[in-house]
C-alpha cells in the first residue's frame, strides 16, 4: 500500500519529518518498506534556457533548439509552438520517465538528432496542459533540477501491510493510524450531494439471489455525465499512489477506494440489460469476458454481478467489457458492496485474477461504510462528470454484519503483557484508533469495536491494540519464574551428533540435500517395479519438474550432489547424508517418513599426496567406513552378507552387500550399477552405503558392561587355506565363531590371494587365530593341539587344502 | 689478582656452549683440568692461601673440579647422540593428515540454536515434514480461505496434506499430547514454492514454545533477548516490533542492529540498519482451545526463526541456494 504525505495530509496534520513519521508507523505495526519522492522520476528534468531556436532542415513543423543547462548547450527537436529563444522550460535528458510511463531516450527526429526533450505540464505530470512547453519564471536557476527550483516534494511510503490490517488498506485507515501517532484527530472527508432528481427506484433494482456471498450491494445512479479526463487534483492524487488515470469516472472509483478503502465499481448504465442487477453465482461452465479482454470459464461457485439477462462482472474481482464504461457513456450505475471475504478469495484464486478489489474483499472491507463510499463517488461523478444524480440509493441488505463489543479487564492486560497500566491509560490508547470505550461494567471496560477493525473479535485482539500503541519497546524485560522439570530428552540429537563425528572424522563431509526428487529419479535409478520406493508422494504444485516428489531415498540426492562435483573438477569425494524419505500410504494418509543415513564415496582412496599410493578407492573403503562407525557406535555383531541379485536395483550385483547387526538388516553398502552411473552422468566408480537410523538406533547398546583386562599372555597360529574361489570368507570365519572355542580369543583374516601359484579357480586366505586363557599361561603343546583341530575341522568342512 | 675458581668455573662453562664438537671439548677438558689445566693449577695454589682459608677453598674447588667433569663428558655424550646427516628426516614434509570432513553449516547452526535453548531448559521435538492442513494451519488459527494463507506458499501433496511451510505444527503435537508447562524448540525443515537468491523451496527453521502459568509478553522479550545475545553476542541491541501471525496475539517482528553495517543501512539490511531474525508472539486463545488447554489459567509465547538466515548473517553468505548446492569447497570451509 503506498501513502503519499501530500494525501495524508488532506485528513491529518503531521508535524514530524517523514523519516521519524515512517519508523513510528513501523514500530506501531505498519512496516514502511520504503520511502521516495514522487519527484524522484524528475531527476533527469533540469530548468533549461533556450538560446537559439532554428528550422529542422527535413520537417516544417519542427525546430531545433540550442538549450543550455549549467555548463552545456543540448539540442533538441521540438514541435511546440510557443519555443523561443530566451525562455527558460524544462528539459528533460534522457532516462527520465514521463508521466505516460515512458523513458526517454536520445533519438534522431527526421535526420536530426535529439539530445533531449522540452516538455508540457502534462509530458511530466505536473497539470494538464499539453498546449505547449512549459514557460518558466525568468528568476529561475539555469541549470537547477526542476523539482527543485519549483520546490516540488511529495514524500511517497510504501507500507508493507499484515493480512489483519484491511482498514489501513486506504489513505484514511493510514492518517488514522498517524493521528494516532501524532495524538491528533481523523478530518473525515465532507460530503456534499448535490441536489437531486427523480427516485432511483424508477430507474433501477438490485435483487441478491447469493446472500451467503453478498450480504449488501448498493447502488446509485447519475445521468448526464460527461466522460473524458479528470481534473488536475484527482490525477495528481491518483499518481501519487502510483495509479495511472483512465477517465473521469473511473478515477473517480479509484479515488474512493484509496480513500475508503471501499471498492466500487462504475457501469455504463445503458448496457445493463432490463436496467436492473442481479446477484448470483455463475452457471457452471458460463463463459465471461473481463475488463483486461480475456475469456473466463466460471464455475457455480463464483459470485456474479448480472443484469437482467447475463453476467455484467465477476463480483468483488472485476468487471465486464460488456459493461464498461466508454467515451459515450452518459448514464452510470455506481456500486457498492459488501462481498464475503472467503468467497471473493476463492474466485480470485480460482480466476487467477488478483485485483486492488478482491484483495480489499478478501481480506474484509468495513461492512458499514458501503454507503458512506457509495455517497462520496455519487457526489464527485455528479460534480466531476457534470451529471445529474438521480434521488436516493438502492441498498438491499440481507445479512448485516453484527457489531462486535467486548468486555477487556485491565488486569488481563497487564497478566497478559507483563505492563502495570491502569483502565485510563487503557482507554485513551483505544480511544485513540477510533475505539469507543465506555464506562466500567463491573471492574472491566466495555470496548466497542468500530465496523473497520474486522480483526478484532476477541479482549486478546485488544491486549495487542494496547501494546502496540504503548509501544513494545515499552514493556519491560522479564525472564519467565518456571519451575524445575527432568532434564530435556536429547537421546536423537545424541545419536545424530555421534554419527556424525564418527563420519566427519572418517572424512566424509555432511550434505543437505532437498527432499525433492525428480519423478523419473525412481526410473534412474533403476528400482524394480515392486520396490516400495517407487511409491512417491507427489506435489500437486512442483516448482519444477526435477522438484515433483518427495523422495524415496537419499541416494539420488547425493548422486546429483557428486555429479555436480565432479563437473567442477573436484573429483575425490567422501559425502554423507542424515535426513528423511518418503513412502506413500495411500491417499489421505500422511506417507511413512523414515529417516536415513547415507553415504558415498568416489576418486582417490587418499588425496594425492607423497607418502600414499595414488590409488581408486574401492569397496573396502567405504565397507570399512560402515564398519568403523557401527564400531564407533558400540554395535554388536555386525556382520555383511552378499545382497541378492534382485533386492536393490541400484546396486552392481556381486558387489554389494547387506549390513547386519545380530541378523537384523539395517542397510545395504556397495558398488553402484554402472548403468545408474550413466544415467546420473557421473563418469567414475562410486560406492555407497545406505542405513536406516531407527533400526541402527536399535542396536545400540543402553549401557556397556565392562570386561576384565586379561591377565596371560596370548599365543598364535597361522593357518593358511586354499578354497575355491566363490567360497566367502564370511563364511570361516562364521564357522570359527561357531565353534565356540573358550580359548579363541580372536581371528584375523591377514592375507587374500588368487593366481598363481594357486590354482586357476581357487583362491588362498590366511587367518591368525589368538588362543588365550583367562586362567593360566598357556603351553605350546595344548595351543598346538587345539589349533590343529581346528584346521582339520575347516579343511574338511570347506573342502579346502593347505598350501604347497 | 688470580682469578677467582668461580670465575674460572664461569669461564668454562661459557667455552663449552660455544663447543661444536666432541674434539673441542676435549682441548676444553685439557685446558682446564689437565696436568697443567686452570682449575689444576688452582687446587695446587691454595698451599699458598692462610691456613684457615684452605678448607673452605679447597672444598670449593673440587666440587668446581667434579661438576666440570661432568659437563664436558655430559657435552661428549649428547654430541654423540646427535644424528648424522643420513640420520635426518625432512620435517617440513606434510604428515599423513587424515583429512577429517566437514559437518554442514546448516547443522552447525541448528545445533547452537538448540543448545542454547537446552541449557534455558528446553527440551528438543520433531515432527512429520508431511503434515496435515489441520497441524500446519488449521489448528494455528489459519482458516480456509483466509488470506493469511499467502503469507506462506504452500505445497499440495492434496487438499488435506501439505509439506509443513513452518515447524509451528509441533507445537500444535507436542500440546495435544502433554499438559503444561510445556518448554519445547523444533528445528526442522520447511517448504514454500519459492525459489530466489534469498528463498529456496526448502529451509530451515527453529520453533520454540514456552507455556506455563502465568507467562508474559514481558518474558518472551526477556528469553529472546538472552538468545539473541548468547547467538550473536551481548552488545546486539534488538528491537521488538508489532507484526501478525495467526497464532500468536499479539505478535512481533524481532530485529537486531545490523551486524554488517551497525545500524549506519547497507545492502544486507536494504538501507533500514535493521535485520529480521525472529518472529513471535503469545499464543493464540485459538491455539489452546483448539488443544484443549484452559485458556483462563495458562499462557504462554511462541517464536521462530530461519536457521539459513541466521547462517548467512553469521558466515557472512549472500547467496542462499549456496547452502543446497553442496559444492565441497563451500562445505569444507565450515
Amino acid at each position: 500500500m503506498k501513502a503519499s504525505l501530500s494525501w495524508l495530509r488532506q485528513y491529518v496534520s503531521i508535524d514530524m519529518e517523514i523519516d521519524r513519521l515512517s519508523d513510528a508507523l513501523t514500530m506501531a505495526g505498519l512496516e514502511v518498506d520504503a520511502v521516495w519522492d514522487r519527484y524522484d522520476d524528475m531527476d533527469r528534468v533540469f530548468v533549461g534556457r533556450i538560446e537559439a531556436v532554428r528550422p529542422h532542415p527535413n520537417a516544417d513543423k519542427l525546430r531545433l533548439c540550442d538549450v543550455a543547462i549549467k555548463d552545456r548547450n543540448v539540442t533538441v527537436v521540438c514541435g511546440a509552438p510557443n519555443a523561443e529563444a530566451g525562455m527558460l522550460s524544462a528539459l528533460a535528458l534522457p532516462g527520465t520517465r514521463l508521466a505516460d510511463g515512458s523513458v526517454l531516450e536520445a533519438s534522431t527526429i527526421r535526420g536530426a538528432a535529439s539530445e533531449g526533450m522540452l516538455c508540457s505540464e502534462a509530458e511530466l505530470g505536473l497539470g494538464k496542459d499539453r498546449s505547449g512547453i512549459m514557460a518558466l519564471d525568468a528568476g529561475l536557476s539555469v541549470g537547477e533540477r526542476l523539482a527543485r527550483a519549483l520546490n516540488l516534494s511529495d514524500p511517497v511510503m510504501e507500507i508493507e501491510l499484515t493480512p489483519n490490517r484491511p482498514d489501513c488498506l486506504s489513505i484514511i485507515g493510514i492518517a488514522r493510524e498517524v493521528a494516532a501517532i501524532c495524538g491528533t484527530r481523523v478530518r473525515y472527508p465532507e460530503i456534499a450531494l448535490p441536489p437531486t432528481e427523480g427516485r432511483i427506484e424508477d430507474y433501477t433494482s438490485v435483487t441478491i439471489e447469493a446472500p451467503d456471498h453478498c450480504p449488501r450491494y448498493a447502488a446509485a445512479l447519475v445521468c448526464e455525465v460527461a466522460v473524458g479526463p479528470s481534473p488536475d487534483w484527482l490525477q495528481q492524487r491518483l499518481l501519487s499512489v502510483g495509479l495511472r488515470p483512465i477517465n473521469n469516472i473511473v478515477d473517480i472509483t479509484n479515488f474512493v477506494m484509496m480513500e475508503t478503502g471501499q471498492p466500487l465499481h462504475a457501469f455504463d448504465f445503458d448496457r445493463l440489460a432490463q436496467h436492473r442487477i442481479v446477484v448470483r453465482t455463475a452457471a457452471p461452465g458460463e463463459a465471461f469476458t473481463t475488463l483486461d479482454g480475456k475469456e473466463r470459464s466460471l464455475t457455480s461457485d463464483m459470485l456474479m454481478i448480472c443484469d437482467g439477462e447475463k453476467p455484467v462482472a465477476v463480483g468483488g474481482v472485476m468487471g465486464g467489457e460488456n459493461s464498461e464504461i466508454d467515451p459515450g457513456t452518459s448514464r452510470v450505475l455506481i456500486e457498492s458492496a459488501y462481498f464475503h471475504p472467503a468467497s471473493i478469495r476463492r474466485t480470485a484464486k480460482a480466476l487467477g485474477l488478483g485485483t486492488d478489489a478482491s484483495h480489499r474483499f478478501e481480506r474484509g472491507v468495513d461492512p458499514e461504510g458501503t454507503l458512506t463510499a457509495l455517497k462520496r463517488a455519487a457526489a464527485l461523478t455528479a460534480e466531476i462528470g457534470g451529471g445529474q444524480l438521480i434521488g436516493g440509493i438502492v441498498d438491499v441488505h440481507p445479512k448485516p454484519t453484527p457489531a462486535t463489543t467486548l468486555s477487556l479487564s485491565a488486569e488481563a492486560t497487564n497478566r497478559l503483557l507483563g505492563t502495570d497500566l491502569t483502565a485510563e491509560q487503557i482507554t485513551g490508547l483505544l480511544a485513540s484508533i477510533d475505539f469507543p470505550v465506555a464506562g466500567k461494567k463491573d471492574g472491566a471496560l466495555s470496548v466497542s469495536v468500530p465496523s473497520f477493525r474486522v480483526d478484532v473479535h476477541r479482549p486478546e485482539d485488544l491486549m495487542e491494540e494496547v501494546a502496540r500503541l504503548w509501544g513494545y519497546g515499552c514493556i519491560p524485560q522479564t525472564s519467565p519464574l518456571i519451575p524445575a522439570q527432568k532434564p530435556p530428552r536429547t537421546e536423537g540429537r545424541d545419536f545424530r551428533g555421534r554419527i556424525r563425528t564418527l563420519l566427519t572424522g572418517f572424512g566424509f563431509t555432511e550434505t543437505v540435500n532437498y527432499s525433492f526428487a525428480g519423478s523419473r529419479s525412481v526410473d534412474l535409478l533403476q528400482l524394480g517395479p515392486q520396490d516400495r520406493r517407487r511409491r512417491t508422494v507427489a506435489l500437486l504444485n512442483p516448482l519444477t519438474e526435477d522438484q515433483a516428489v518427495m523422495r524415496t531415498t537419499l541416494t539420488s540426492g547425493l548422486l546429483e550432489t557428486a555429479r555436480r562435483n565432479l563437473t567442477r573438477q573436484m573429483r575425490d569425494l567422501k559425502l554423507f547424508e542424515i535426513g528423511k524419505a518418503f513412502i506413500d500410504n495411500g491417499a489421505g494418509q500422511l506417507p511413512e517418513e523414515i529417516e536415513i543415513l547415507g553415504g558415498i564415496q568416489t576418486g582417490r582412496r587418499f588425496p594425492l599426496a607423497w607418502h600414499s599410493e595414488d590409488a581408486p578407492c574401492d569397496f573396502y573403503d567405504i565397507k570399512g567406513a560402515v564398519e568403523g562407525l557401527l564400531e564407533g557406535l558400540s554395535v554388536d555383531g555386525v556382520g555383511f552378507t552378499r545382497l541378492p541379485d534382485k533386492a536393490c536395483d541400484y546396486f552392481r550385483p556381486g558387489r554389494s552387500a547387506r549390513i547386519l547387526a545380530r541378523g537384523e538388516n539395517i542397510g545395504i553398502v556397495g558398488e553402484l550399477r554402472p548403468a545408474v552411473m550413466k544415467n546420473f552422468d557421473i563418469d567414475q566408480t562410486v560406492f555407497l552405503f545406505e542405513i536406516e537410523l531407527k533400526r541402527l538406533h536399535g542396536q545400540m547398546p543402553d549401557t556397556v558392561s565392562a570386561a576384565p583386562i586379561p591377565r596371560f599372555p596370548a599365543v598364535s597360529r597361522d593357518i593358511t587355506l586354499i578354497l575355491d574361489e566363490d567360497t566367502e570368507a564370511r563364511r570361516i570365519l562364521e564357522r570359527l565363531e561357531d565353534m565356540n572355542e573358550p580359548l579363541v580369543e580372536s581371528v584375523a583374516l591377514f592375507d587374500v590371494f588368487t593366481g598363481s601359484p594357486v590354482a586357476q579357480g581357487k583362491k588362498s586366505l590366511s587367518f591368525r587365530i589368538t588362543y588365550r586363557s583367562h586362567e593360566k599361561t598357556l603351553e605350546d603343546e595344548s595351543v598346538n593341539h587345539l589349533h590343529q583341530k581346528i584346521c582339520k575341522a575347516l579343511l574338511e568342512e570347506f573342502n579346502a587344502v593347505l598350501p604347497g | 689478582m688470580e682469578p677467582s675458581i668461580e670465575q674460572i668455573r664461569e669461564d668454562a662453562l661459557a667455552e663449552l656452549d660455544a663447543a661444536a664438537d666432541p674434539e673441542t671439548v676435549n682441548a676444553l677438558s685439557i685446558r682446564y683440568l689437565g696436568r697443567k689445566g686452570r682449575v689444576t693449577l688452582f687446587l695446587r695454589n691454595i698451599s699458598s692461601l692462610p691456613p684457615e682459608e684452605r678448607p673452605a677453598a679447597g672444598k670449593k674447588a673440587n666440587q668446581v673440579k667434579k661438576a666440570l667433569e661432568q659437563a664436558f663428558a655430559d657435552a661428549v655424550e649428547a654430541m654423540a647422540a646427535a644424528p648424522s646427516v643420513e640420520d635426518r628426516i625432512d620435517v617440513s614434509l606434510p604428515g599423513r593428515n587424515p583429512r577429517p570432513g566437514h559437518v554442514h553449516p546448516i547443522t552447525q547452526i541448528t545445533n547452537r540454536i538448540c543448545e542454547i535453548f537446552l541449557r534455558l531448559g528446553f527440551d528438543v521435538a520433531e515432527g512429520p515434514e508431511v503434515e496435515k492442513d489441520w497441524y500446519n494451519f488449521e489448528a494455528l488459527n489459519f482458516p480456509k480461505d483466509h488470506p493469511a494463507r499467502d503469507m506462506q506458499d504452500t505445497f499440495f501433496v492434496s487438499e488435506d496434506i501439505v509439506l509443513r511451510t513452518h515447524t509451528s505444527p509441533i507445537q500444535v503435537r507436542i500440546m495435544e499430547k502433554q499438559p503444561p508447562p510445556v518448554r519445547v524448540v523444533a528445528p526442522g525443515k520447511v517448504f514454500r514454492c519459492d525459489s530466489d537468491l534469498t528463498h529456496t523451496p526448502m529451509f530451515h527453521q527453529v520453533e520454540g514454545l514456552l507455556v506455563d502459568d502465568r507467562i508474559t509478553f514481558g518474558d518472551l522479550k526477556g528469553v529472546l533477548t538472552t538468545f539473541v545475545h548468547e547467538m550473536f553476542d551481548e552488545k546486539t541491541s534488538l528491537r521488538f516490533r508489532p507484526s501478525f501471525f495467526p497464532f500468536t496475539e499479539p505478535s512481533a517482528e524481532v530485529d537486531i542492529l545490523c551486524v554488517i553495517c551497525r545500524g549506519e543501512g547497507c545492502r544486507v539490511c536494504s538501507q533500514t540498519g535493521w535485520l529480521e531474525v525472529l518472529g513471535a508472539g503469545m499464543v493464540h486463545p485459538a491455539v489452546f482451545e483448539n488443544v484443549g488447554y484452559d485458556t483462563e489459567r495458562i499462557s504462554g509465547f511462541a517464536f521462530g526463526m530461519g536457521v539459513e538466515r541466521i547462517a548467512m548473517l553469521k558466515y557472512g553468505i549472500d547467496d542462499i541456494r549456496r547452502f543446497f548446492d553442496n559444492d565441497i569447497r563451500f562445505l569444507g570451509q565450515f
